[in-house]
């Protein structure tokens, strides 16, 4: 099941560098487990996160089994114009994720 | 309890054959609950308590975010969804999950959160029960549940439940397993203790469907009861037998006046 959670400041001036907060809901899978009949779970994590200022990349992270479930990230970002933040992520099973986040730059 | 009173005997002599009298009294009518009561957050340490704090960190939110779109998602037959009948969750299912489990109306079964889920989903969705532990459920659970956040629990033992009352107290203390212990043994007798690395709880349901760092994952209290059960290398029962649930309504009891603290992040 496909869910992100991005936060932000509602507002911040230009030139503030603010906080971006993400968490993905996903079992992150290791391939390393087995079931109760002692086949092989296979293996299904997260791959890449990234994530777009208006349109540019300022955030991309290459994940692998070594990441808890529910992926929870934090990165900086210095606030230049209104607009929006695009969260994107994909899994080793194709299943992709997206969320948006608005922010709003007060002069 | 016993030991507070001990030591403030040796102070005051008069007070000892009241005080005998009122711990004979307690005993007699009603069964003892831990004093001070503690939230299982108050033993889970500053780590987990900073991230259930937290409520973007806590990752339990992220079920409790998907509990919401599943309230509003029609389901069943009758092509209705839990907001359909019951409106915004945060106005109505405030402090609901602190009066349960109850006694469902309808055929005198005692009902937990989940238990009423069903009972919706069959009965007014005309839908299929969702089975216990599955990734919805929970969902739904912890979003209802997440509504009487900081409600204290408010459970009252009645003529109707009170059958139900009796087994949950004597399954809690029920010695089982090859270790041949009851939950008292660690929960009531023990708790503030170290089992190995961790300190034992007074062993309250408030913060479930609760996230455990161990489970990776959101799980129930019936969960929770399994993993108890097949510590002490006793059987364990299917989540949402009848002996869970009279369980549950002996431990919401027990937990009388303790916040609700739905979705809690416990090691």
């Amino acid at each position: 099941m496909a869910l992100a959670r991005v936060q932000l400041p509602a507002a911040a001036k230009r030139g503030e560098v603010v906080e971006v907060r993400v968490a993905i809901k996903h079992a992150m899978e290791t391939g390393f487990r087995f079931d109760n009949d002692g086949r092989v779970i296979p293996r299904n994590v997260v791959t890449s996160i990234v994530c777009r200022y208006n349109g540019d990349e300022v955030f991309r992270a290459e994940t692998g089994s070594g990441i808890a479930a529910n992926p929870y990230m934090q990165f900086y970002v210095v606030a230049d114009a209104t607009g929006e933040f695009v969260l994107e992520w994909i899994d080793d099973a194709g299943e992709r994720g997206m969320e948006r986040a608005a922010l709003t730059v007060t002069a | 309890m016993r030991r507070a009173g001990f030591r403030r005997t040796g102070r005051c002599w008069p007070s000892v054959p009241v005080l005998l009298l009122s711990v004979l009294i307690a005993s007699a009518s009603e069964p003892q609950r831990p004093v001070p009561l503690k939230s299982g957050a108050e033993f889970a340490g500053a780590d987990a308590r900073a991230m259930q704090a937290d409520d973007f960190g806590n990752p339990g939110m992220l079920w409790v975010t998907r509990g919401e779109s599943v309230w509003r998602e029609p389901a069943g037959k009758a092509g209705k969804s839990c907001a359909s009948c019951h409106g915004e969750a945060p106005v109505t299912m405030k402090g609901v999950a602190a009066r349960y489990p109850v006694i469902d109306r309808g055929d005198g079964r005692l009902v937990n959160l989940e238990g009423r889920i069903n009972v919706c989903r069959v009965r007014h969705q005309g839908a299929e029960p969702l089975p216990y532990e599955t990734d919805t459920l929970l969902a739904l659970t912890a979003y209802v549940a997440h509504q009487s956040r900081g409600t204290p629990v408010s459970v009252v033992i009645d003529a109707q439940n009170r059958a139900h009352f009796e087994r949950g107290h004597d399954f809690y203390h029920r010695r089982v397993g090859q270790l041949n212990l009851s939950c008292a043994h660690c929960h009531e007798v023990n708790w503030g203790k170290q089992l190995g690395p961790e300190t034992i709880s007074q062993g309250h349901g408030v913060a479930y469907p609760a996230y455990r760092l161990e489970w990776q994952t959101v799980g129930s209290l019936h969960r929770r009861f399994r993993g108890c059960l097949s510590a002490v290398r006793a059987a364990m029962l299917p989540a949402g037998s009848p002996e869970y649930l009279d369980l549950e309504l002996f431990l919401a009891w027990r937990a009388n006046g303790l916040p609700i603290e739905t979705p809690g992040v416990r090691r």
